[in-house]
């Protein structure tokens, strides 16, 4: 709410800076890929399959290539048929090379089936309509037990395919870890309980849909100016997919309009590209609302099956999890986001010896699922902090107890860590900092958990009840994600700031400048931030995994701290005093003996006096670790007994994630997520026909939350210090989006005494619920 | 088929050049009123929320034409000497700004609101930005600006800094 303590004795990291982009964002500067305008430009549309399975016979592009002003069609007979994954993840990637840019197959209603250029949208748009298609049928498979059926339909069999792990049998990846013999474990528990919990297909929902401008600059490359959160990821499949040298592609992030995992994929920019390839000519692509609910990217929905066994007072003995995993038509982040339901959520619980994991992901003819907000760690709490409210309540203890016997403290290790990774092993990690204590402490006085829970009480048709889980998260993916950051001095003792790291609206930009600005010792407003642009900056992965404020992060640290180095050299010159003894701040070099030097004259010497040189440096980081942010959740909600109705009254989520480097960031961060997750707790479902085709793909049909739907969300950020963290920081922004499904649903359970094992909490669902109980 | 409309935009009367089926949202983006976004093309998402005659609507439900002789105002036209809208000021100060792509629009639907209520309640907020979606914030931070510009636009900065 308000500057925190400053307990680290920091100048600039933990205090509320205004974002550095938010001068440009709030007077409506022409800042997103969509701004920049251009009469010159070809529009892209695609036309979309209306099969959910079906081999095209034949394609007929003539009547749409005759129409006046149209430039270029493409369909999978003109194009690369390089196989690829559109999942941007590090290489190699860990998701299977499944598809190509148009595939002579179409695999669920909506998959690309051509894309017209144009010179309006108008024209593309009505040529799409002029291609003649003659698809040939195939026998569809609408969901997980279709896909498993012994007899069903192969979705893949394509040769070209690969990384599939049994493609007969449509399942795309398979995970298991046995740590203990979890059987015997159960049988030796006291008290078992046996969950399964489903979620949804769900859309992310960026406001800014995605968006791809490509040109050539005048070296005749292609620049793709992208709506994205991995360029050099895009830079690199671009390249493969298109067959040009990545030297010849430049990659250009503008400002971006939210991804939420939906722009960790590259969709647009091998056909804009492409477009532009062949007729020289600016391009611009933009998915309507409609196509990026349906044919962008969306949550993979799961089935997750979790089995507890505890000891009589509470301990876990047994800890049993086994996921089956809906990827949609293609297996984009299928191996990955199966993995993280178990390997972001089971070292949270590590007092039991037996634990086992199995997952699967399968592959249906459905919309495709990808990276998003949690990355299947959200799916896995529903079932495994339902499950933990179950057992609470057949031990007869406050659920809160339960928890707190149970969880990972400081000091503490999990086998999982090691054991699970994304697509290899895990990293062996010890838990350096931790305050779920004082999180869950926090959180049951602001709610009013001693006074609520249990209560019932009750307002006409409206009974409430209070709810709780807790969570965990990571920061990057250990020995995978690298940052890098480049800094360099000027001559009024400013600097650029460059940084591969991706800023989608996060604020990262500001918090990476707050990081180089306290090790400089001067006020933010001397940081020149610049980031993400595959020409100007040093790679980075991108914005995913949590990564971005702890590996990008302590990159920036390390370059501000060798830059430092070399400003305390030239001052020791200056000041002929030992270097040992001079620090920075206040934008002077000072010396022991109290002597200072301003930043302005060092700079200038450096670069026009003696010793000349470029004060700067480039630094890289790898975490070989991934220090989990720690959050407790509570709700309030009120049920309508009457019609099934659940409204969230009061939200406290309290967050560990290590220093807050701008605390406004990183409150803003656990609001949204929460946010997010309410509504994919309480109303965001797409909904399918029979024929597999999403019946509400608008923003009136698919409801998410708006500002009269949610509680005033309390966000609270307890102190804590993560020493391998930049400044002491972790991550913080898909945590929070994993709370709300199981805290939801357990204060459902509070109020009426029914457990809600299906999201969304729909009316119709909770009534059914209260009907079948009664 | 094409025709010229006058258009007051930010206080400037102008002939622009429209065609009758286009939206006032796609003349706007195109004359280079980039604060306008485009988000949903069905006056769902509010990013496209501009003020009509002092009221804010959705530029994507009406046509240009129908907007012929009217007064629009976007964000571009709210600054003054150099100063930002107090709304402005207060959604940049209160964190109020994550990826930016609903902020104008957003803007916009406070400044009705607080043209016609100078001292609103939390609820009249949500309820005056039910129109505009963030998936960013949860609205928390933005619902903070609209009332802590109201508190400076009632008293001078000074109050609102309480």
């Amino acid at each position: 709410m308000s500057d925190p303590v400053d307990s680290q004795g920091f100048a600039v990291v933990g205090h509320n800076e205004p974002k550095v982009d938010a001068y440009a964002l709030a007077t409506g500067k022409p800042v997103f890929a969509g701004d920049v305008n251009h009469d010159d430009a070809l529009h892209i549309a695609f036309l979309a399959s209306k099969h959910a399975h079906a081999r095209i016979a034949s394609i007929d592009t003539s009547r749409a290539e005759a129409l006046d002003g149209v430039a270029l069609v493409l369909t999978h007979e003109n194009t690369p048929a390089t196989m690829y994954t559109t999942a941007g993840q590090g290489y190699p990637e860990p998701s299977p090379y499944d598809t190509r840019m148009f595939n002579p197959t179409v695999r669920f209603v909506g998959d690309r089936v051509a894309a017209v250029a144009a010179e309006t949208p108008e024209i593309a748009h009505a040529a799409t309509k002029l291609i003649d298609v003659t698809y040939e049928a195939l026998p569809a498979v609408l969901s997980i037990d279709e896909a498993l059926a012994p007899d069903a339909p192969i979705i893949h069999g394509e040769e070209t395919a690969t990384g599939i792990h049994d493609a007969a049998h449509n399942i795309v990846s398979v995970v298991n870890v046995d740590i203990g013999d979890v059987e015997a474990g159960i049988a030796d528990s006291a008290v078992v309980v046996d969950t399964t919990c489903e979620t949804q297909y769900a859309q992310h929902v960026p406001i800014e849909p995605h968006v791809v401008q490509a040109y050539l600059d005048n070296d005749g490359r292609l620049v793709l100016l992208t709506s994205t959160q991995v360029p050099f990821h895009v830079r690199r499949i671009v390249a493969r997919v298109l067959d040009l040298p990545v030297h010849r592609i430049r990659v250009i992030k503008p400002r971006v309009g939210g991804g939420f995992g939906a722009k960790q994929e590259i969709l647009l920019e091998n056909v804009t590209g492409l477009v532009t390839l062949r007729t020289g000519r600016r391009a611009i692509a933009e998915l309507s609302r409609p196509e990026e609910f349906v044919s962008s990217r969306t949550r993979h929905p799961m089935r997750v099956r979790v089995r507890l066994g505890a000891r009589e007072d509470g301990t876990l003995r047994a800890v049993d999890m086994e996921v089956i995993s809906n990827t949609g038509a293609y297996g984009s982040h299928g191996l990955t986001v199966m993995s993280n339901a178990g390997s972001k959520t089971l070292p949270l619980y590590n007092r039991a010896p037996d634990v086992r994991y199995h997952g699967r992901t399968v592959y249906t003819n459905l919309p495709v699922g990808g990276a998003y907000r949690g990355y299947g760690a959200t799916q896995g709490y529903f079932a495994l902090e339902t499950a933990m409210d179950e057992l609470a309540a057949k031990l007869g203890m406050d659920p809160v107890e339960v928890r707190r016997l149970n969880h990972i403290r400081v000091g503490e290790t999990s086998p999982i860590f090691a054991a699970i990774g994304e697509g290899k092993p895990g990293v062996e990690q010890t838990v350096g900092s931790c305050e779920l204590e004082r999180c869950l402490d926090i959180g049951a006085e602001e709610i009013g958990w001693a006074d609520k829970r249990g209560m019932r009480y009750r307002d006409g048709p409206w009974v409430h009840g209070v709810g709780m889980s807790i969570h965990m998260q990571g920061s990057g993916i250990a020995d995978v994600d690298m940052g890098a950051a480049t800094i360099k001095m000027n001559d009024d003792g400013s600097f650029n700031l460059l940084i591969g790291a991706t800023d989608l609206g996060t604020g990262s930009d500001t918090i990476l400048g707050q990081i180089a600005a306290e090790v400089l010792g001067v006020p933010l407003a001397k940081i020149v931030v610049y980031s993400s642009d595959t020409d100007m900056t040093p790679f980075d992965v991108g914005a995913y995994a949590s990564s971005t404020t702890y590996v990008s992060g302590n990159a920036v640290r390390r370059a501000a701290e060798e830059v430092r180095a070399q400003i305390v050299a030239v001052a020791s010159a200056m000041l002929e005093e030992d270097p040992d003894g001079i620090s920075l701040d206040d934008q002077h070099a000072i010396g022991a003996s109290g002597e200072r030097v301003s930043l302005e004259e060092i700079a200038l010497r450096s670069l026009y006096g003696t010793d000349q040189q470029q004060i700067g440096a480039t630094a890289s980081f790898v975490g070989d670790e991934s220090p989990p942010p720690f959050l407790a959740s509570f709700a309030e909600v009120a049920v309508d007994v009457e019609t099934g109705q659940v409204r969230v009254l009061d939200y406290v989520a309290v967050a560990d994630c290590g220093v807050a480097i701008n605390p406004h960031a990183a409150e803003g961060q656990v609001e949204g997520a929460i946010a997010n997750g309410i509504g994919y707790a309480l109303t965001e479902e797409m909904l399918f026909s029979s024929h597999g085709r999403v019946r509400n793909p608008t923003l009136f049909d698919y409801k998410i939350p708006a500002a009269p739907d949610l509680p005033r969300i309390r966000a609270i950020l307890v102190d804590s210090y993560e020493p391998t963290g930049p400044m002491g920081a972790k991550s913080v922004a898909e945590i929070g989006i994993n709370a709300p499904i199981p805290t939801i649903a357990n204060a459902i359970y509070d109020a009426v005494g029914v457990r809600l094992k299906n999201s969304p909490f729909t009316a119709e669902r909770v009534l059914a619920a209260l009907d079948a109980a009664t | 088929m094409s025709t010229t409309i006058t258009l007051t935009i930010n206080g400037i009367e102008q002939p622009v050049a429209v065609e009758l089926g286009e939206s006032l949202l796609e003349v706007l983006r195109r004359e280079g009123f980039t604060s306008v976004k485009h988000g949903c093309d069905t006056g769902d998402c509010g990013a496209c929320a501009v003020l009509l005659d002092g009221d804010a609507i959705d530029s994507c439900m009406i046509l240009a034409v129908a907007a012929d002789g009217r007064a629009i105002t976007t964000v571009e036209g709210l600054e003054t000497d150099g100063r930002l809208h107090p709304l402005q000021e207060a959604m940049i100060d209160a964190g109020a700004v994550q990826c930016g792509f609903c902020t104008p629009g957003t803007v916009m639907s406070g400044i009705d609101l607080l043209s016609r209520n100078a001292d609103p309640t939390e609820d009249d907020v949500k309820a005056a930005l039910a129109g505009n979606l963030c998936r960013c914030t949860g609205y928390v931070k933005q619902v903070d600006a609209v009332l802590a510009a109201a508190r400076v636009m009632k008293g001078g900065p000074d109050v609102g800094s309480g």
